[in-house]
């Protein structure tokens, strides 16, 4: 049907039935007001507030490493020549600093499985482990930055180191956010805070540790190994 | 979340559903005790909270929209003043201001080139990160998603505060760039390099660019959290019934640029602490290896030998335009698809008609995003790029054509035969949609790349850009705060000012930027503080100095818009809930909106644009109105009868 014609009061239409009232429409009067009102709608996917925002962060922060990588990328293939990272690097310490932050992600699941069961001694005792799994990967990066540093390796002497520490630097910097946030949770787990019931202060944790874990994959392959 | 069942009625009730449905019953029968119709309790603010908790340290959405707003304009002030600057020394070069010998004596009020150079770049910075970017989703972003959605405010009040509260070291470093050593940054609002990274390349390099991308980092963060928050609320806590098909168009603009910034935004910030690094730590990210700027090597790998520089090559200046553009150019959609949201629900409200064709405007706002991605290029095409690389820009570029014409077609359709009231508000969105014709069609042939490179870095650029964002976004940032006025203060502002401050405006705005097509076209280049000393451009002197009295007459005629904001604010006519007699939620709401926005549940039973339907006897349909006799049968959903 034509909406070229509309008149202001739709009378000419009447035919099609169901009129309301004549009185203007007022939702003041015609839908009064509750005194306790609900609002705690809930109309998306069947996920928790807290961690569909924090699927949007992380998004976020794929996007920031592709901003990272992706430079890497297109510095390290539009050079003359990039230097063989065996050489400037010592693989093998990093590779076992790899090993032990993959092994702290494993214990964060066994720290959320026994909040899941709501076993507080074993939340303590995993979540424990897991955050000096990632004390020790950042000690094990300040002690390779030294080591670097005292060789004469600094961000500024040429475009590898510059990658280089942008890209190790930043992941290290959200390595020591997330075990900031663990040790907090830790703290939290100790009080009680998280059960059978409500883990979601853990999972939200952990689901941010797994991502750093994953990121600190794929740079010690483009950065170490290729 | 099923767009496929858009004229069903609500299927999911309010989680805990209510004994007494709010609708089911006429006022006089509430069960509750429920105080009298006319008497209706605006606000659950029962406690009270002192003036710093309530309007400084607020996690009410409405109040932050509000700092936000008043953030945003005071920012469009200053910028307009740096742009009456440039105005000024582009009309009359090397001619001190009037008055401005009183602010600087050491210089008698006269711009110098490196002050110009300060001044555009700060106008552009200002102008996108300060101003309309903060206004559209800072203050109208987080005013209407909440009321729009039917939510009692944002899923993250604390974080929405922190986003507020992230720009504060971003204001201040913006501000700072101006007192530090060497003035504010001037390479541009795109800060390229090497002009940007190298300290002694232009003063504004030696510290104000360092401010200038702490300014941009901050602005990000807070960009961010703002978007984690808008997408969660409008994914998350819409209203029963309210499925993503019956949101109304300025949810989807906000919507899909709160997407466009959670993804394009990080790259801009990983890109900007890249050029922080090379300012600070002389990393070389942007700065190749054997530049020389005045004989000397740049402070990037100084330190180095020659046998590093040969292992390894330096960095590439157009990998930060990759990067820059890869953010900004998604960033002109974030700064138009919220506005073209606004102008559809205002041309359906004041025009008594519902949307022309409501889906399609839902998929071309989804296109426009979605090819917003991967357009960036056609910013560079005179920046060295592989020819075929140029041409799938172009082809990309020139794609988005579609869907924006999709969208100007049915704004026409919505128009068309419809009872128009010519409302501040109404004149406003009609003058967004208009000009938002000419500065798209002019982006249509800019985007072929052999039009490019005779145009680019021309007047025609600065025509068709300020055409799409200023006669654009802010014409449909004014037609949104006419518009949505009464539900911020609970007045409505003064139709009279409003009309006037539309005509001096809307004929001033054109006044200014028509011109710079012709200007373009001639070849003047932007960004010359002095273009007459090319004696090809000494002729196109007069056209600048009539180009120029139209800013200055734009720029005071504002003052009709600040009077009538501010004394509409305490003064104004008091209004109800609807005095648009509109359909969408906010209008449900008291005028201004208490703590926690409703007062009664709500349950959504059709799209937001029912003007002129025949189930009532009203012109309008508001989504929330139960048809009493109608019960049961689906309702229908918008524009399709």
């Amino acid at each position: 049907m034509s909406q070229a014609t509309l008149a202001p009061h739709a009378g000419a239409h009447g035919h099609h039935g169901h009129k309301a009232d004549a009185a203007a429409y007022d939702p003041a009067v015609d839908a009064p007001a509750e005194h306790h009102p609900i609002f705690d709608y809930d109309s998306g996917p069947p996920v928790e507030r807290g961690k569909f925002a924090i699927w949007l962060f992380l998004a976020t922060e794929v996007m920031f490493f592709t901003g990272l990588i992706g430079t890497y990328i297109i510095l390290r293939t539009g050079s003359a020549a990039w230097p063989n990272p065996e050489e400037r690097l010592a693989v093998d310490i990093t590779a076992f600093n790899t090993f032990v932050l993959i092994i702290s992600s494993w214990l964060m699941v066994r720290a959320l499985q026994a909040a899941q069961k709501g076993d507080r001694a074993g939340i303590l005792k995993w979540l424990g482990a897991t955050i000096l799994g990632g004390a020790l990967f950042v000690g094990i990066q300040v002690y390779e930055y030294i080591e670097l540093y005292k060789h004469g390796n600094w961000p500024n002497v040429d475009i590898f180191w510059s990658t280089f520490y942008a890209m190790t630097g930043f992941h290290g910097l959200h390595v020591v956010v997330g075990v900031i946030w663990l040790i907090c949770a830790w703290f939290g787990a100790a009080r009680g805070r998280y059960t059978a019931q409500n883990y979601m202060g853990l999972e939200l944790a952990g689901l941010y540790w797994h991502f750093v874990d994953l990121v600190w994959v794929l740079l010690f392959t483009i950065v170490y190994l290729f | 979340m099923s767009p496929a069942d858009s004229s069903a009625a609500p299927a999911t009730a309010p989680k805990h559903a209510p004994a007494h449905h709010p609708d089911a019953h006429p006022a006089h029968e509430g069960p509750l005790g429920i105080a009298p119709a006319g008497t209706v309790h605006v606000s659950h603010d029962h406690h009270e909270l002192g003036f710093i908790r309530k309007y400084i340290f607020s996690v009410d959405h409405k109040v932050i929209a509000i700092q936000f707003m008043l953030t945003g304009l005071f920012f469009l002030v200053l910028g307009g003043l740096f742009a009456m600057a440039i105005r000024h020394q582009v009309a009359w070069p090397w001619k001190p201001i009037p008055g401005m010998g009183l602010l600087f004596p050491e210089t008698g009020g006269v711009i110098s080139p490196e002050f110009y150079t300060m001044l555009f770049t700060m106008h552009g910075t200002i102008m996108i990160f300060f101003v309309i970017i903060p206004l559209l989703t800072g203050a109208f972003g987080n005013f209407l998603i909440p009321l729009m959605v039917g939510a009692p405010d944002m899923a993250f009040p604390k974080l929405n505060m922190f986003g507020y509260w992230a720009m504060i070291p971003a204001i201040f470093f913006a501000i700072l760039g101006f007192f530090v050593e060497g003035g504010a940054a001037a390479a541009g609002w795109t800060a390229y390099p090497p002009l940007s990274t190298i300290l002694s390349a232009a003063p504004g390099s030696l510290n104000g660019q360092t401010c200038w991308l702490m300014a941009l980092t901050w602005v990000g963060v807070s960009s961010m959290m703002g978007a984690v928050n808008y997408v969660t609320t409008i994914v998350k806590m819409r209203a029963p019934g309210l499925t993503m098909m019956r949101l109304p168009l300025s949810i989807w603009g906000l919507f899909i640029s709160a997407l466009l910034q959670l993804f394009a935004l990080p790259v801009l910030t990983a890109a900007s602490i890249l050029q922080l690094l090379d300012r600070t730590l002389h990393t070389g990210f942007f700065t190749p290896s054997n530049l020389l700027v005045n004989s000397v090597r740049p402070e990037a790998f100084q330190s180095a030998g020659t046998a590093a520089i040969d292992a390894a090559s330096g960095g590439h200046p157009l990998l930060w335009q990759h990067l820059f553009w890869f953010y900004s150019h998604p960033a002109v959609y974030i700064m138009v698809l919220p506005a073209m949201g606004f102008a559809s629900d205002i041309l359906s409200v004041h025009a008594r008609k519902p949307v022309f064709g409501y889906k399609p405007m839902v998929y071309s706002i989804c296109a426009i995003a979605g090819l917003g991605f991967i357009v960036w290029g056609h910013h560079m095409f005179t920046s060295g790029m592989n020819p075929a690389l140029g041409m799938s820009f172009m082809v990309a570029t020139i794609m988005i054509a579609l869907p924006s014409a999709v969208k100007v077609f049915n704004w026409i359709g919505t128009l068309w035969g419809s009872r128009i009231h010519l409302t501040s508000a109404m004149l406003n969105a009609l003058a967004f949609v208009s000009m938002f014709i000419i500065g798209g069609l002019s982006g249509i042939w800019m985007a072929a790349t052999p039009v490019d490179i005779y145009i680019h870095d021309t007047y025609i650029v600065v025509a068709h850009f300020h055409y799409v964002v200023f006669a654009g976004s802010v014409f449909a940032i004014w037609a949104g705060i006419y518009h949505w006025f009464p539900k911020m203060f609970g007045r409505q502002m003064n139709e009279t000012l409003g009309k006037l401050h539309f005509i001096g405006s809307f004929v001033f705005t054109n006044g200014v930027f028509y011109m710079m097509h012709q200007l373009g076209l001639a070849g003047l280049m932007r960004r010359t503080a002095d273009p007459y000393t090319y004696t090809t451009y000494a002729h196109l002197q007069e056209c600048n100095e009539l180009i120029t009295i139209c800013a200055f007459l734009l720029f005071a005629w504002q003052i009709f818009f600040v009077i009538n904001f501010f004394h509409s604010m305490f003064w104004g006519k008091r209004v109800g809930r609807n005095p648009w007699k509109a359909n969408t939620l906010e209008w449900d709401a008291p005028s201004p909106p208490g703590h926690g926005n409703f007062d009664r549940e709500l349950a959504v039973y059709r799209g937001p644009y029912e003007f002129g339907s025949p189930e009532v006897a009203e012109d309008y349909l508001p989504q929330t109105r139960k048809l009493g006799d109608g019960a049961g049968k689906p309702a229908p959903a918008h524009a399709h009868h």
